[in-house]
């Protein structure tokens, strides 16, 4: 039982750190480390470009990508190496956010399914941070139920032909390039009438709506399809084997460890060792002592699972079902931790810029950030039928359209 | 980076684990349960015969000297069997106590006896309704001679000899308290049962009237070294609570798996399926923080105070979450006396409030998280 490292592990973590050393952008430092969950600090900073320098030196110097194949712009770096690198690379990790969806889900998959040539051509770039990928699976009938999907594939000649609608989707405004899963036979059952593609987010016919969050920021997008074509060579897997497919890119998005998700409960003990009540700090109260009790255990607990998975891949194992729990628990405290710190400020909790409201205001933009935690990436509901199906072993959902052809399960209610 | 148990830690698990499902089997926890007995005794020599409670003294006081790696593994064992023993009172606390205070005279006199289960000690320091702080400890001593009344004292009644927390200067401040081994078959003594929630760990009002007490540590020392030693038994005590809170776990899976109602198994109501998801999440953030509190115990880091916190209060919320959720899943069968489920509540609810209740162990977390913060 040790936090230590290997006589190799250390060596690769010194050689981390001395890069990060010399070529870091300290200039973001301090504005990185007061942004908080939902708000970034970086005052006139173009953050797209600074997110795409840093990026693009790191690959230069091999650190982008770590894990992938050094073919496709990666460091052919073992799972451990990526953890040291991610720990080491702290603050500045955040700069990362744009590429999260296309090293995380999209270059996973193009991997596995795509041809050399196009890994060859398109994987370097979207290691450097030259193109920027989005995911465009939910559609307004397919969240939780992905398979529900309708936008709709037709083959006509060496292409297909695109029409329907996605919505949810991450940066469709700013992506270059996309992976998007469509039904191309809606006569067989739901999960088996699917085909995957990337595509050129620039094709013609393609339609991008920003849609407006309940924090005012516009991060996803509807993205309307009309007669758009997609060479047939840009399929990813076979026709009518997009459900297994996207389990691969949504099975990447599960596996990636880092040191615990964020809760916001260190931003809350420091907020209210600050915090002056009538009766003295607010952490002296008892009833504030033991919610950051609750708080802290939980915010520790997700650290030290993580630790448990990091030493699994460290002696070079699989983790085991653990780490499931993280935005599980993730989400929803956050979100209480939000809610509290408002709490203490009385009326003033309501105050949302920052020249008015307390500690930058960040649990404000928590507050108002926290809610997508708990639906991307999996509902906490789905999440909790994943631990107890896959991780516990009770039987699955019953599911009353899974062997009916698509085209006849009933779509309206009452 | 380790962060687990080694191999030969997790084999000495499964080779407790085996040894407890034989001997600490629900039929021999239900003997202690309805019974007069305060413990079970034929368990007992049989722990001791597989040097159990020596894991963790030093071979010069005739313990195995093995790391508290072994002992957490152990601990977890016992939890999860709900073994009906007087084991962290006189391992977890007793020998701990007179490691961390005790002369080379007294460690001679009393471990090898504990590591052998020759002994048992327990430690005597609530009084009445409330957690113990130095203003409630009115028990005195003078010159030696201890007089006034402990309630409860967990497994007060299977225990040889008790170590009291005694006033040996007047006012309420935590130097005025001092720490004495008292023998509890000895003159000046008297003991007698007191119902509980959990009978499975009986419990005594322990009055003493003069009897004669052999000072523990310095005089004056008292709280400070408690304070110190809980911290070590609370890391424990956790993987403890955490062994319960895993079979309690198991136990709901299940039987929601064979339990069948509106013509389907109740494991496929999805509100059944994350009540169970919830418990085994409450199951494994204690799990990793206990892991934390193994590593901070067994290395003696400086973290131990927070670790033991972090683990102590992540596993008590646990283990109450699981049990409690163990007879929900049950329905009117976990309410009977006859399936188990009553024992890990019991249980459960018995380890919250030993050692300080979990307001005692959220109030160390923060004062000491806050220290570290400030530093
Ligand atoms: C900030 C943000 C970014 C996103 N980015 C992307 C993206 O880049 N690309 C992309 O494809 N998608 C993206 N999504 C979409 C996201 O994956 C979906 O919102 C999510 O899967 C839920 O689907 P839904 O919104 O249709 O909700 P629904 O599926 O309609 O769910 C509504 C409610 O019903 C519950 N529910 C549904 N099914 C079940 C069930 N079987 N059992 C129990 N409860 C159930 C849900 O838990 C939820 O509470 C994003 C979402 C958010 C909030």
């Amino acid at each position: 039982m040790n936090f230590d490292d290997t006589p190799q592990e250390a060596e690769f973590r010194k050689s981390v750190r001395a890069w990060l050393d010399a070529n870091a952008p300290k200039q973001f430092e301090a504005g990185l480390r007061n942004s908080g969950f939902g708000h970034t600090a970086l005052e006139g900073v173009d953050v797209m470009k600074a997110s795409k320098d840093w990026q693009r030196k790191k690959y230069d110097a091999g650190w982008a990508c770590l894990h992938w194949p050094k073919e496709y712009g990666g460091r052919g770096a073992t799972p451990i190496e990526r953890v040291i690198w991610q720990q080491e690379e702290g603050v500045y990790a955040s700069l990362s956010s744009l590429f999260i969806i296309g090293h995380g889900m999209c270059g996973p998959t193009m991997m596995a399914f795509a041809s050399e040539e196009h890994k060859q051509k398109f994987l370097p770039p979207l290691a450097a941070g030259e193109n920027i990928w989005c995911q465009l699976f939910s559609e307004p009938a397919g969240g939780s139920d992905l398979a529900g999907l309708r936008t709709k594939a037709e083959k006509d000649g060496d292409d297909w032909i695109i029409n329907g609608q996605k919505i949810w989707t991450s940066g469709a405004h700013y992506s270059d390039y996309g992976i998007l899963i469509t039904r191309t036979d809606p006569t067989v059952p739901k999960h088996k009438g699917l085909t995957m593609f990337f595509l050129d987010m620039r094709s013609p016919g393609i339609e991008i709506r920003p849609i407006k969050q309940v924090n005012g920021q516009s991060g996803f997008n509807e993205v309307y399809f009309t007669d758009v074509r997609i060479p047939d060579s840009q399929r990813l897997g076979k026709v009518g084997e997009g459900w297994s497919v996207s389990l691969t890119t949504l099975m990447n998005e599960r596996l990636s460890i880092g040191a615990g998700m964020p809760t916001g409960f260190p931003e809350l003990l420091d907020f209210c060792t600050r915090l002056e009540t009538a009766d003295g700090p607010a952490i002296d109260d008892r009833n504030v002592r033991s919610k950051l009790a609750t708080w802290a255990v939980r915010t520790s607990g997700l650290k030290y699972t993580a630790f448990r998975s990091i030493s699994a891949l460290s002696k070079g194992e699989t983790p085991g079902p653990e780490n499931s729990i993280g935005k599980l628990v993730a989400g929803p405290t956050m979100q209480e931790i939000a809610t509290f710190a408002l709490d203490l400020q009385g009326e003033a909790g309501a105050l949302l810029s920052p020249e008015h409201a307390a500690a930058n205001a960040r649990f404000q933009a928590m507050l108002l950030r926290s809610p997508a935690t708990r639906v991307e990436g999996g509902t906490d509901e789905i999440l909790r039928n994943i631990i107890a199906e896959r991780v516990l072993g009770l039987p699955a959902d019953i599911r009353v359209d899974k062997a009916v052809p698509f085209n006849q399960i009933p779509t309206k209610g009452r | 980076m380790e962060f687990d148990f080694s191999e030969d830690q997790k084999q000495l698990k499964d080779q407790a684990r085996r040894f407890l499902e034989a001997k600490s089997s629900p039929k021999a926890v239900r003997v202690i349960l309805e019974g007069p007995e305060p413990y079970d005794k034929a368990l007992w020599k049989g722990l001791a015969e597989m040097g159990f409670m020596g894991t963790a003294i030093p071979e010069e006081f005739g313990g195995l000297g093995a790391t508290y790696l072994e002992l957490c593994v152990i601990a977890e064992e016992l939890g999860r069997a709900v073994a009906p023993v007087p084991f962290s009172s006189s391992i977890f606390v007793a020998a701990e106590l007179l490691m961390a205070a005790g002369t080379q005279a007294q460690k001679e006199t009393y471990l090898p006896k504990l590591a052998s289960g020759e002994l048992i000690g327990c430690l005597a320091l609530s009084e009445g309704v409330g957690n113990a702080t130095p203003k409630t400890i009115q028990v005195q001593a003078s010159s030696g001679k201890i007089t006034g009344t402990k309630l409860p004292v967990l497994d007060g009644l299977a225990a040889d000899f008790a170590v009291v927390a005694a006033r040996t200067s007047a006012g309420t401040d935590a130097h005025g308290i001092s720490l004495f081994i008292v023998d509890l078959k000895g003159a000046g003594v008297s003991r007698s049962d007191v119902e509980t929630i959990d009978p499975t760990r009986k419990q005594a009002s322990v009055t003493f009237n003069g009897a004669a007490g052999e000072p523990l540590g310095a005089a004056g020392e008292g709280w400070h070294i408690l304070q110190k030693v809980l911290d070590r038994a609370a890391v424990l005590t956790a993987f403890e609570q955490l062994g319960g809170a895993d079979r309690a776990l198991e136990m709901a899976r299940d039987y929601a798996l064979d339990r069948m109602a509106f013509g389907r198994p109740i494991g496929s109501f999805q509100a059944v399926k994350h009540m169970l998801a919830d418990m085994y999440v409450s199951a494994t953030l204690a799990r990793s923080n206990c892991y934390y509190g193994a590593w901070a115990l067994s290395t003696d880091a400086a973290e131990l105070g927070e670790a033991a916190a972090t683990s102590r209060v992540c596993a008590t919320q646990a283990y109450q979450h699981c049990a409690k959720n163990n007879i929900q899943v049950h329905g009117g069968m976990g309410f009977t006396w006859e399936f188990d489920c009553h024992l890990y509540y019991r249980r459960s609810n018995l380890l919250a409030l030993s050692l300080g209740s979990l307001s005692v162990w959220e109030d160390k977390l923060i004062d000491r998280l806050r220290a570290k913060n400030a530093a």
